[in-house]
């Protein structure tokens, strides 16, 4: 009998009790990944060796009877932006074609502390600019639900990871949605945590001031479990927050809501969403308010300027933080035949480098940082972002949570929106908020939208350090839905494109 | 040249302004661990950070930050209540984020001063220097630049980059123009130059060493027609890595500009290159604009908010000023201005002062740290504090000063002390060095001989004086034939109650 | 709409050190033009009296002791260059002067 169906929390226990051994575990999602990847290419790189190794040290751990952590010998799929020692990290791009960091990033040095086994490096859009995986140099991952449509982005390698049975958890990033929307359009879960919960360091920046890594799983507990291994304080971060984390395991098991106030954000919903999209988050609400929770409008005036502002923040930083791949000390050198000086070299290889949409963030970014330009946009985008804190700010004063439809849309094709980048980034309207104050958001399957049978993302905010609220809400929610489906959005019963 | 200095300064007003570079000496870097140490082999002081690897993350060293406060005490400066790094975005092989963290708009000290004395035609003449900031920043790697004929920049065929200067921690102190120092200008700058370093000196906070680039000055210089109450164009002298460069240079940047004003050509706004061996500049890179660094708020790193208490707690460890301190013990010593000079060249008043308040002669102990000690460590290319301690020092002009030592005998004790034979009692002792005639020195000898045959002792204390002779004997021995056996005979008997 | 030219974009080429084409200056200026339409729009509401947030959550005064850690092996630091000459990194003749 295979496992890759089960959840991690049941993984977990049956390694507890020695039902399967992590080896076999991990051999069974390698066997799936040579089964399907080549149809959903969610993967740039499987790291079979390392992660058959990880998992023998897993197994003797158990068997040696010492202390183990919950998720030891559970495999991981991560995200390629986050460094591993020895292992290509290519952020999708290029530019890091066969670089291999000689160092671990903080999330894997806890994930590979906490005994998790780490299977490869999924795909993404180049240096997580995105929202559909199709800026991946090394081509596009597909939706598990639908071969043809995008899987989000840029995590979209990780989220089909989840939904394609090939890991059951996995490392994501978010700068301005890039774990929920992939989440949302492929049914599984993700996580992103308070900006400062979970360490940066060896996250390769986009967005410094918005990417916050996070976990991703079929399941809110599974998630919260992953959460669990990965936050914290670190002090290689200036931005880490040095606070105790949440109980989110525990408000993930928590399974009720009982007098919590739930503000639907209006100005996130209505005109622009889908009309299966809107009817399951309406559904999901009265289920919240069949458990007691009580639902009230709550108005954010400002977060209509918050996409302007995001992409006027997102690609400054970006700017500045992309300038290093110049071909000096890492990456790909183009152009170095001896006659011409190391300017020319540096054009000519991020040239060839980068991708379309790298190349116009950072031009954009550098066109708003530049003297005349500078308070106009990035100072007023700095300005907006202050207006979309005191929004959450109010709203946080009368509710507990905040929440929204993920994203306007299930996923669309592959290849529709690519000519048109502002149609792309409406995808990220309902997400990037919450990026640009700093709180936790949470997107979790609420059905499958009536019109296209795609799965459609629900939304879930809780303010700074407060994520233990969205794992509450989040957790009686799913218990709520699987109870009312009879079964998960996504079983081994779900009819996915992959078989 | 048709014009020299007298008739340039006779026409014409210079203006100065002067910005130094101070790397601090921390023993780690502004931004992560790794060592400063100097002269370690290339790229063996690296780390992801400092070499600007993808994912990495900067965490400020709260040294550099005290270090930076304390300078800014030292010369006056409010300390700001709010200050950030923002980054300085240009592409410089030698510089691996391609942007530098420096502070911009926000520095860490603002308006100070400092006053220096020149001499001049009518006498001493104070000026005060303002200090517009003191700010904090980063220092490149360092490039070799191989293969062309000159050595130079241009023609060298490729480049070789060491990193491990990148990132050591660089203080950065402007002065606003100081106008008014007419044709003293050049006295001016070294003198302003002088009393920086000093004072760095005595803060501990560099080793302010200009020929290791550890302080290095840039000079600012436009010159206007005398009584035209205008500012000249001005230009920025690089590479002065001397105190009698910054005086050259300066002379010859108003030299050089005259000459052109008196030609009928006008000054241009450049970098120029000061070159020790004429005491010219030569032009720099020119720019056909203005570089936009495209500054903003480093994302990376959070604000620092000095309270005033820890700001107070600094401000008492600020030392006297060294100029102030150099005349009062100059007075205190009565010694010649040329003396006090060497001392402080020889970085030797600390230990001079310290010998001196051990008990020392203010002479005796100037000249055993400027003669002997120095030729000893002259001989073994050391500093002179690393060969003997103030203490030792001073122990030794006590023995002189007490009768105990000859001059010559204490050369000896002290190249024994250096040696690593003991401390000075204890070199004595070994090498039997006394002069002997000296009665503490014989209560030495006769202590022991009494030590070596207590039974002796006894009998003499007992009032059998003759026993005396064995006891004398033994001392006499032990002085090698030196001591005034009379005198023995006197102190023994005076020491075992029978005098 | 912003009104962006070729030339425009071809300084911000050179400022961010991207060779372009000109086929490709073109069709980044007029997307660029567009995209700055319509995040133009921040400046309706970014009035005087607005602080601006660089950081999302408000920290200070994070600092390191002064401790030295071990740095990488040379092995390590030059793993990943693409060009390397003994124990430093090699790159092409760097022409013009660090500031």
């Amino acid at each position: 009998m295979t496992h890759i169906y089960s959840t991690a929390a049941q993984m977990s226990a049956a390694l507890a009790a020695k039902e399967v051994s992590s080896v076999d575990l991990t051999k069974e999602h390698l066997a799936r990944i040579a089964q399907v990847d080549t149809d959903v290419h969610a993967f740039l790189y499987v790291d079979k060796e390392g992660a058959l190794a990880q998992a023998e040290a897993a197994d003797k751990l158990r068997a040696a009877g010492g202390a183990i952590s919950p998720l030891a010998g559970v495999p991981l799929a991560l995200k390629d932006v986050l460094a591993q020692k020895g292992i290509p990290t290519t952020c999708g791009s290029k530019m890091l074609e066969n670089w291999r960091p000689p160092y671990d990033s903080t999330v894997v040095t806890k994930l590979k502390a906490a005994g998790v086994v780490i299977l490869g490096k999924t795909n993404m859009d180049e240096f997580a600019m995105g929202s559909s995986t199709e800026n991946s140099a090394y081509g596009p991952t597909h939706n598990p639900w639908d071969l043809d449509r995008i899987p989000g982005g840029s995590g979209g390698g990780s989220a089909a990871a989840l939904a394609a049975f090939e890991a059951p958890l996995a490392i994501g990033t978010d700068t301005g949605g890039s774990i929920r929307q992939p989440a949302a359009v492929t049914g599984t879960v993700g996580v992103k945590p308070t900006y400062g919960g979970v360490s940066r360091y060896g996250l390769v920046a986009f967005s410094s001031s918005l990417d916050q890594a996070g976990p991703c799983a079929r399941t809110v507990l599974d998630t919260a479990l992953l959460h669990e291994v990965i936050a914290g304080y670190d002090e290689r971060d200036s931005t880490s927050i040095n606070q105790a984390v949440p109980d989110v395991v525990a408000a993930a098991k928590r399974q009720e809501v009982k007098g919590m106030k739930i503000g639907v954000v209006k100005e996130l919903g209505g005109d622009g969403f889908q009309a299966g999209v809107s009817q399951r988050f309406q559904e999901a609400l009265e289920i919240l308010v069949a458990n007691g929770a009580e639902i009230v409008e709550v108005s954010c005036p400002n977060f209509e300027y918050a996409l302007a502002a995001y992409y006027l923040i997102a690609p400054s930083e970006a700017s500045s933080n992309l300038a290093r791949f110049d071909s000096m000390r890492y990456g790909i050198r183009v152009g170095d035949d001896g006659t011409v000086g190391a300017e020319e070299v540096m054009r000519a290889t991020r040239h060839l480098g980068f991708g379309p949409e790298v190349k116009r963030r950072i031009i954009l970014g550098t066109y708003a940082l530049s003297s005349g330009y500078y308070d106009a946009y990035y100072g007023s985008a700095q300005k907006v972002r202050t207006l979309i804190k005191r929004d959450y700010e109010k709203a946080f004063e009368s509710v507990d949570v905040l929440v929204s439809p993920t994203c306007p849309t299930t996923a669309f094709k592959i290849g529709e929106k690519s000519d048109d980048p502002l149609a792309m980034y409406l995808n990220d309207i309902a997400t990037i908020p919450v990026n640009m104050a700093g709180i936790g958001g949470m997107s979790l399957p609420c059905g499958l939208a009536p019109e296209d049978n795609l799965p459609v993302g629900f939304q879930i905010m809780s303010p700074v350090m407060q994520d233990d609220r969205m794992y509450r809400v989040g957790g009686t929610l799913e218990a709520a839905l699987v109870s009312k489906w009879g079964q998960p959005l996504l079983s081994a019963e779900t009819k996915l494109a992959v078989k | 040249m048709s014009m020299n200095y007298d008739a340039a300064v006779a026409a014409y007003e210079p203006t100065l302004g002067l910005e130094v570079h101070v790397e601090l000496n921390t023993k780690s870097k502004m931004f992560c661990s790794c060592s400063t140490e100097f002269g370690a082999e290339p790229n063996t002081q690296t780390c992801p950070v400092c070499l600007g690897l993808p994912g990495s993350l900067p965490v400020v060293n709260g040294k550099a930050i005290e270090s930076s406060i304390l300078i800014g005490l030292a010369l006056n400066c409010s300390i700001a209540p709010f200050s950030r790094f923002a980054r300085k975005n240009y592409f410089y092989p030698d510089m691996p984020k391609n942007f530098q963290t420096s502070q911009y708009d926000e520095p860490i000290c603002v308006d100070g001063y400092l006053d220096v004395e020149i001499e001049t035609d009518e006498g001493p003449k104070k000026f005060r220097v303002e200090i517009e900031r003191v700010h904090m920043e980063e220092d490149t790697g360092k490039s070799l630049h191989v293969g062309g004929s000159t050595g130079r920049i241009h023609g060298a065929e490729y480049s070789l980059l060491d990193y491990n200067r990148a990132g050591i921690p660089l203080v950065e102190i402007v002065t606003r123009i100081v106008p008014g120092t007419g044709k003293y200008a050049p006295q001016v700058a070294r003198a302003y130059v002088t009393e920086l370093r000093d004072i760095l000196r005595s803060l501990g906070v560099s080793d302010v060493k200009m020929e290791q680039g550890s302080l290095r000055c840039d000079a600012n210089v436009s010159i206007a027609p005398i009584g035209s109450g205008k500012l000249g164009t001005r230009s920025e002298t690089k590479n002065v890595n001397s105190l009698r460069s910054v005086e050259r240079a300066v002379s010859g940047e108003i030299e050089r500009q005259a000459n052109r004003l008196e030609s009928g050509e006008r000054i241009i706004q450049e970098t120029r290159h000061f070159l020790e061996e004429s005491g010219q500049t030569r032009p720099g890179r020119s720019k056909e604009t203005a570089e936009d660094y495209r500054y903003f708020p480093e994302p990376d790193l959070v604000p620092v908010t000095p309270d005033a208490d820890w700001i107070e707690e600094l401000r008492k460890r600020i030392p006297e000023k060294p100029s102030i301190r150099r005349k009062r013990l100059q007075e205190e010593w009565n010694v010649p201005a040329k003396e006090m000079e060497s001392m402080v060249n020889a970085e030797l008043l600390d230990v001079v002062e310290e010998t001196v308040k051990l008990g020392s002669d203010a002479t005796r102990a100037r000249s055993w740290w400027l003669g002997e000690v120095s030729r000893l460590a002259n001989e073994k290319e050391v500093a002179p504090t690393s060969l003997i301690t103030a203490a030792q020092v001073a122990e030794v002009i006590a023995l002189i000063a007490g009768g105990e030592l000859t001059d010559k005998l204490a050369r000896q004790v002290v190249e024994g002390v250096i040696n690593g034979e003991g401390t000075p009692r204890e070199v004595i002792d070994k090498r039997g060095l006394k002069v002997v005639s000296d009665d503490s020195a014989l209560m030495v000898a006769i202590e022991a001989a009494i030590a070596a045959q207590p039974d002796t002792a006894e009998r003499i204390r007992g009032g059998n004086i003759p026993a005396a002779g064995a006891l004398i004997g033994a001392v006499m021995k032990a002085t090698g034939g030196q001591a005034d056996a009379a005198k023995v005979r006197e102190l023994l008997l005076k020491h075992l109650g029978q005098g | 709409m912003a009104a962006i030219s070729r030339d425009d974009v071809a300084h911000l080429a050179r400022l961010s050190r991207i060779e372009m084409s000109d086929a490709e200056l073109d069709h980044m200026a007029s997307e660029l033009g567009v995209i700055l339409g319509a995040v133009a729009r921040v400046q309706e509401v970014a009035t005087d009296d607005i602080p601006p947030t660089s950081h999302a959550i408000p920290l200070h005064n994070v600092f390191r002791e002064d401790v030295v850690k071990p740095s990488l092996t040379p092995e390590e630091s030059l793993s990943g260059a693409p060009a390397t000459d003994g124990p430093r990194f090699k790159v092409p003749q760097i022409l013009g002067e660090a500031e």
